[in-house]
């Protein structure tokens, strides 16, 4: 008998950190929905290998996320300043212009080497936004909210200048490999976007940037005085973030071979937000976790997925998206935790939840 | 004398040993306060020595532990702010409340609104409005936005919405340390006029000067006691100043001794300066000001709350930009330095007064906050090795006996003191030609202060070159070579630190002779 009480206070210790983990609950999120799914759809979790591609619903899931879980990685590094970036869904609408444009003027509008000159002159342009929104927030002090609004609206603008106002279409394969291409089976967008997560990963907390961004998001007044560049650091965020927010915009621009100024990455800074919020990074800047971020963009893409394979209607969309955001986000606030947690205490006294509890250890 | 013949009118507010107790801190022992209709009772005492605790314990916003409450003679217990207010007793702190945005007489009665037909009455708004501010002799329109007012008079507005609720007792919290001259002038106009209509007013400041002019009373904290209760009449700021600061009875014999060797021996003139700051000011924190510092020598800081101690380490470090003056570090052309990151590149080192706000980083851990300085420096490309970090990490947790000794805890987990020494070893770390070190020991328990203290003398006689400021002056006379002392942000005294002692610099800051120092040369 004290054999079980004490694995059950062990379990009931594993259990309470567990539940106390910032991605506890987005992950269950995450599995209550691909549970659903496979009631609705029992084959979902069927991945099978056509012409040496993978092809399934998990398959395109990741894929489909991929815009979104760039766009929020930048995001969260700009988070993490005490920063946001709302100007990202109208980047990824100028670099999609940008190369799209590039592309259909040039006269071997079908060579690689045409989509590779594209791309680079896009990200190029995407280095010089994000560098005026670097500019804005770091040098001349404008609220990240504000500063990041201005390119916001102007840069839907910018984007209808560049294609004239027209829906400008491409044949290029090159260019259009970046949606629907496949790389060792793995389908390129989603090499792409899990690549620059590695990647960004390894370099914050290998080296010290990580480190450094934290900082200046916690305290901004007590790194400048610890001597810590908060300029350089802040301009390069925003940077990085406009780069991370014009690849996904290629690849949004790629997978339709077109490019709409007016609705490509619409909203998208929103999703990313999201996403960056579900992974349990705080607004208020700080420590960030590009874990939580990947998890709350696969959560997003998978929603999006869910609606149609459970056969929500169309216009029950957005009011269902929302229901699963503001489950997830109550889940995490602390109050609604503490709550949860008083339940937990209060269920050990009753005479069957023991034997419960053992089960359980 | 005086007191005895007039029969003293019933306390409005009586307050009997109260206490307040925060963690293992007593923030209130046994404080007694007794405010009279009519009067100017100045409530003085250093930072945390319990002045806002007491207007807290007496307001509502803190629930005392023990004691009692007494308004009018009956026993009270306010449960909140709002309670206070309603039984008369209002608070103005030191930052205006207020809606910059809304109108003047809006402020005044926000919350109480007259309404007519369920809507607010504009016009009998600013009437109500218009007699209260004329009544103190205020002459602003009501109308008028409260922003477009200076600082000064919004202050007025938001007395005047506080005596506007029937206050009997009034509590200004610092009300004029953002005013002018004139402004000040015009406050205590006010000031004057309700206490003639008997509201007794509680007067917070660390202007001696306006303590002295308005009060007519002050009670004197400590470390949260009452260290004595006087009539402004026939008290001397010397003996205020003496009563404030205390005597701290804790001697560092060797301490002392070591200092005074080190100050007989010094030839300061004759070396290089290692740092050396000619006129330098800024407007509105500190007049131009010369100070050289030496390698090996600890230079004092001593002065009053506001006199400029905080502005002058603040400008050698670049934190703030002066206005004027050069700063030449080790004899190099003269430039200024333009921000923490260039002064840092030149071998110096800033402990802020402020930990919380502009030291720690509560969510990181023990590690990173004291590395952080060290890996400003190198750029986030270089990060610190791995072994040479846990190298440093350790030795600093041992030879600052920091505990825990555990560097992966969270700042916010480590007390005062022992966050104070992670700051300490993060510039320690940056090994630092010129430390900087505003009120390092503020705050913190005895023995840590005791290291503390002990690690500067350390220091300086391995070769730093220390500035160390702090409120309590027998410490800054116990570890300094060199006093510097400033009084309304101005240098209005350097000398080297020999025979000096605490009643002689107060004589230096309130230009008074000094009672004890004068008997002591008297009997020598």
């Amino acid at each position: 008998m004290p054999e079980t009480v004490r694995t059950g206070r062990v379990g009931r210790a594993l259990r309470a950190r567990a539940i106390a983990h910032h991605l506890f609950w987005p992950l269950v999120a995450l599995g209550a929905l691909l549970v659903v799914n496979l009631i609705a759809t029992p084959t979902f979790f069927n991945v099978r290998i056509q012409d040496g591609h993978l092809f399934g619903s998990l398959v395109d899931i990741v894929r489909n996320g991929a815009p979104v879980l760039l766009v929020a990685i930048g995001m969260t590094l700009v988070i993490a300043t005490r920063g946001i970036d709302l100007s990202v869904g109208a980047v990824a609408a100028i670099a999609g212009a940008v190369a799209c444009v590039y592309i259909v003027k040039s006269p071997a509008d079908g060579a690689a080497g045409t989509a590779a000159v594209a791309i680079t002159m896009a990200l190029a342009v995407c280095v010089a936004l994000g560098r005026w929104n670097g500019f804005l927030v770091s040098v001349l002090g404008i609220q990240p909210i504000i500063a990041t609004l201005v390119l916001m609206v102007a840069g839907r603008g910018i984007a209808m200048l560049v294609t004239g106002g027209q829906i400008t279409t491409v044949n290029n394969d090159s260019f259009g490999a970046l949606a629907s291409g496949h790389l060792l089976t793995l389908p390129v967008a989603a090499l792409i976007a899990l690549g620059v997560f590695a990647a960004t990963q390894i370099v914050v907390r290998r080296t010290a940037l990580g480190l450094l961004i934290e900082s200046v998001g916690i305290n901004p007044e007590a790194s400048r005085l610890a001597g810590v560049r908060s300029r350089t650091i802040i301009w390069t965020v925003y940077v990085f973030a406009a780069l991370c927010a014009g690849t996904a915009g290629l690849i949004i621009a790629a997978n339709t071979h077109s490019v709409n100024a007016n609705s490509l990455g619409l909203w998208i800074e929103l999703d990313a937000i999201l996403a960056v919020v579900i992974g349990g990074t705080s607004l208020a800047g700080g420590r960030f976790s590009l874990t939580g971020t990947l998890v709350g963009a696969l959560l997003i893409a998978t929603l999006t997925r869910t609606i149609p394979n459970i056969g929500i209607p169309a216009e029950a969309n957005y009011l269902f998206k929302a229901l699963v955001v503001v489950i997830v986000c109550l889940l995490q606030s602390p109050k609604a935790r503490a709550v949860l947690q008083r339940r937990g205490d209060r269920t050990p006294p009753s005479p069957s939840a023991p034997s419960r509890e053992e089960a359980v250890a | 004398m005086t007191q005895a013949d007039v029969t003293p009118p019933r306390p409005v507010v009586e307050m009997l040993d109260v206490s307040i107790t925060f963690g293992a801190v007593r923030a209130l022992d046994d404080v007694s306060l007794r405010l009279l209709p009519g009067e100017v009772h100045a409530l003085m005492g250093e930072n945390g020595a319990g002045k806002s605790t007491l207007i807290k314990a007496l307001t509502g916003v803190y629930t005392i532990d023990s004691g009692r409450v007494q308004v009018d003679g009956a026993e009270t217990q306010f449960a909140t702010p709002a309670a206070a207010q309603r039984a008369g007793i209002s608070t103005v702190y030191q930052e205006v409340n207020l809606v910059p945005n809304l109108t003047v007489a809006e402020n005044m009665l926000l919350g109480r609104e007259p309404r007519r037909l369920g809507r607010i009455d504009r016009r009998e708004m600013n009437r109500r409005a218009a007699t209260s501010l004329r009544a103190l002799g205020i002459e602003i329109d009501p109308g008028s936005e409260l922003g477009s007012h200076p600082i000064a008079v919004q202050q007025l507005v938001a007395i005047a919405r506080a005596v506007d609720t029937d206050a009997r007792v009034l509590i200004l919290d610092e009300p004029t340390s953002s005013l002018d001259a004139d402004e000040v002038a015009r406050l205590f106009e006010v000031m004057r006029r309700l206490r003639d209509q008997g509201t007794a007013i509680v007067f917070v400041s660390h202007f001696l000067d306006q303590v002295f002019e308005i009060s007519d009373r002050m009670t004197i904290l400590r470390n949260g006691r009452v260290v004595g209760e006087r009539l402004v009449e026939g008290t001397t700021q010397l003996e205020l100043v003496q009563l404030m600061i205390g005597r701290d009875l804790q001697v560092l014999d060797r301490l002392d001794h070591a200092v005074q060797e080190a100050a007989d021996d010094v030839p300061a003139e004759k070396r290089l300066p290692v740092l050396s700051a000619v006129g330098l000011g800024r407007k509105g924190s500190l007049e131009a000001t010369d100070l050289n510092l030496y390698a090996g020598e600890v230079v004092g800081i001593a002065g009053l709350l506001g006199s400029g101690r905080t502005e002058l380490a603040r400008l050698l470090f670049g934190a703030d930009a002066p206005d004027t003056g050069e700063l030449m570090v080790r004899g190099s052309s003269r430039r200024r330095l333009r921000s923490p990151r260039h002064a840092i590149d030149r071998k110096l080192a800033f402990c802020s007064e402020d930990r919380k706000a502009e030291g720690v980083f509560e969510e990181l851990s023990v590690a990173d906050n004291m590395l952080l300085g060290l890996q400003a420096s190198r750029g986030w490309l270089r990060p610190i090795p791995t072994a040479t970090r846990s190298t440093l990490v350790e030795e600093f947790l041992t030879a600052l006996d920091i505990r825990p000794a555990d560097p992966s805890l969270p700042m916010r987990s480590l007390s005062g003191g022992n966050q104070q020494k992670v700051l300490l070893a993060r510039w320690l770390i940056t090994q630092p030609d010129v430390l900087l070190l505003d009120e390092p020991t503020r705050g913190i328990d005895i023995g840590a202060k005791t290291q503390i203290q002990q690690l500067v003398a350390d220091l300086a006689e391995k070769g730093m070159s220390v500035v160390f400021i702090s409120a309590e002056l027998e410490e800054v006379l116990r570890l300094s070579h060199r006093l510097v002392v400033l009084k309304d942000r101005r240098k209005i005294a350097e000398r080297p630190n020999r025979g000096i002692d605490v009643n002689d610099v107060l004589e230096i800051i309130t230009g008074e002779p000094g009672g004890l120092a004068e008997k002591e040369r008297a009997d020598a």
